[in-house]
């Protein structure tokens, strides 16, 4: 039978051929937590009373959504995760290596894996031609415990995207357009399989923010076929020897095909507070929104690339007066690249504040929490109510270069003007 | 199980149920559960009582992967969650601390009915309105989660996973 994406993965790992809406028990590639998600899996993994980690170099602690943490309490969820580590001499990436997604994305997501996290997110490994996909605390002590969880495997939409990006246009725009069009459960239980000209001309960096936000439509996973872009990336940051070629099989059978032509998509915007509630930049309803803090970083905009675009439109400019920028490079070696290349000094000399790699601002509990009535436009992920910490704030979600122009001029801005 | 009916919107996130600015608690739950949807209905968390059901629209439990959400929500006494529709991860993690989920029409039933779950039959009773609700069966590996009382409860009776 001709397969999906989803299909040949989960097969892969299932030891037989697993069809969309069969069950199947799947051997787990690589597991991880976070330190939100973390210290539950740790207590689960001992009521489970089997091993600490059913093999140490798949598992993985993040200390990444506190990072360093700003409570106490906090902090003292921090040493049972470092103790977890040490007890089951499993890998711990510590305060100020990144959000997890984006450090595995550099270190350990390959083609061909399959992977659970606790955390939402954990679909971004899609970019890489990885099964990757976010699940509870207990699901995921399981999975660390034993190597092994039950899943379904998810029915395919095929998401066919062509066109050439306008200038200023980047995948965070393309992914909100389609997420304000199919709606925040139009993929809800389903596998998103990205093809079409546009994806095939996509770096990994732009996949990786399209994957991220399969999960704000609901959906398990968001995938990609490997190709030269997978592979330059692999090698980039040496180890290319983990590319696998990982393609849907033609005439596989899919639950629906969206079409989506980017070449007239302008920059988009999504209203609080939903993710679906998106807007065209041109709209009428972006004129006058004051932004308080502009926000770059997140898994969703966190690699090197993200902030580069932003640094197109921050050199030689300013911060407006009444507004502040926040970034948060995503992982340890994006933050010494900017920092090497001069990007830091843009971001400084624009006065933005500069926070150490990890979630940042974006899970709402530390580093740039917004005060009552403020907006920001972030390039993170998500704007429920109380998101970045405030349920009495508002968050826009948009590229990093719409933040940065937004940012420049203090209100919602269409980044078209400044390239 | 019976108790009455709490209605909730669409689209109730994690972030509503356990807000960001409350992850201090993570790991103190029971602290956590005093602020449990506060940001949704603030009364909910002071008079809900043991029994009681959450009855939301489309799409509940959005966003983060956080089991702390189902799990204060259980620790607040809710005895079970119906919703239209429920977001992937957080609808497995309801099932896996043994707390039923239930997929039903929630627009029949109003603020305050008095529910009854009947999980073997797969049928949610409207006491007050005199009508039933039928939601469709789990796969048999989520109700002999659901009949264990959890997924960890479940791998010390079984061992194994069984389709």
């Amino acid at each position: 039978m001709p397969q999906t994406l989803a299909e040949k993965l989960i097969s892969m790992h299932a030891g037989r051929e697993v069809k969309a809406g069969e069950l199947a028990v799947v051997d787990v590639d690589f597991a991880y937590v976070q330190d939100w998600t973390g210290p539950l899996t740790v207590d689960v993994i001992g009521e489970l009373g089997g091993a600490l980690a059913v093999d140490p170099a798949r598992v993985a602690v993040f200390i990444d959504h506190a990072s360093p943490s700003s409570f106490k309490e906090v902090s003292t969820g921090h040493i049972k995760l470092r103790d977890y580590a040490a007890k089951s001499g499993c890998r711990l990436f510590d305060i100020g290596e990144g959000v997890s997604h984006l450090v595995l994305g550099e270190k350990v997501t390959s083609p061909g894996m399959l992977m659970v996290g606790a955390d939402s997110h954990t679909c971004q490994g899609g970019a890489l031609g990885a099964f990757s996909t976010g699940m509870g605390s207990t699901d995921v002590a399981v999975a660390m415990s034993t190597g092994k969880i039950w899943m379904m495997c998810p029915e395919a939409v095929k998401v066919v995207v062509t066109g050439k990006l306008p200038a200023g246009v980047y995948a965070k725009d393309a992914i909100l357009h389609l997420i304000g069009s199919i709606g925040a459960d139009g993929a809800t239980y389903q596998s998103l399989e990205f093809m079409g000209d546009t994806v095939d001309g996509l770096s990994v960096t732009g996949r990786t923010t399209i994957s991220s936000m399969a999960v704000e439509a609901g959906a398990k996973c968001g995938l990609f076929a490997t190709d030269g872009y997978t592979r330059a990336w692999l090698a980039e940051h040496n180890r290319e020897s983990d590319y696998k070629e990982i393609r849907h099989d033609e005439g596989a059978s899919y639950a629906r095909v969206v079409e989506i032509d980017v070449s007239k998509l302008v920059p988009m915007v999504s209203f609080p507070h939903k993710v679906d509630n998106t807007r065209p930049i041109t709209h009428p309803d972006c004129n006058d929104v004051v932004c308080h803090q502009a926000y770059l970083g997140s898994t969703t905009n966190g690699y090197y690339e993200d902030f580069e675009a932003a640094a197109r439109i921050l050199r030689g400019r300013h911060v407006a007066k009444g507004s502040r920028l926040v970034l948060t490079p995503g992982t340890k070696d994006v933050y010494r690249k900017m920092m090497k290349t001069g990007l830091m000094d843009v971001f400084l000399d624009a006065g933005g504040v500069v926070n150490s790699p990890g979630c940042g601002a974006c899970p709402g509990s530390h580093a740039g929490i917004l005060g009552d009535g403020e907006n920001c436009i972030a390039s993170i992920n998500r704007n429920f109510k109380g998101r970045m910490g405030n349920p009495a704030s508002f968050v826009y979600l948009a590229s990093p270069a719409t933040v940065a122009a937004s940012a420049v001029e203090g209100r919602l801005a269409d980044p078209r003007r400044f390239i | 199980m019976s108790g009455r009916a709490w209605k909730f919107g669409d689209d109730i996130s994690t972030d509503l149920v356990a807000a960001g600015r409350y992850a201090y608690l993570r790991t103190n739950l029971p602290e956590l559960a005093k602020h449990v949807l506060e940001d949704a209905r603030d009364e909910f968390r002071a008079q809900v009582k043991p029994g009681d059901f959450i009855v939301g629209g489309g799409n509940f439990g959005l966003g983060s992967s956080r089991e702390h959400a189902p799990r204060i929500i259980k620790i607040a006494g809710v005895s079970c969650i119906a919703a239209k529709s429920f977001a992937r991860i957080f609808f497995r993690n309801c099932i896996n601390i043994g707390m039923p989920a239930v997929r039903v029409d929630t627009d029949k039933i109003d603020e305050g009915d008095e529910l009854e779950l009947d999980l073997k039959g797969g049928v949610l009773r409207d006491v007050t309105k005199g009508i039933e609700l039928s939601f469709p069966p789990y796969p048999k590996v989520m109700a002999d989660i659901l009949e264990a009382g959890g997924l960890v409860a479940y791998l010390k009776k079984n061992k194994e996973f069984a389709l």
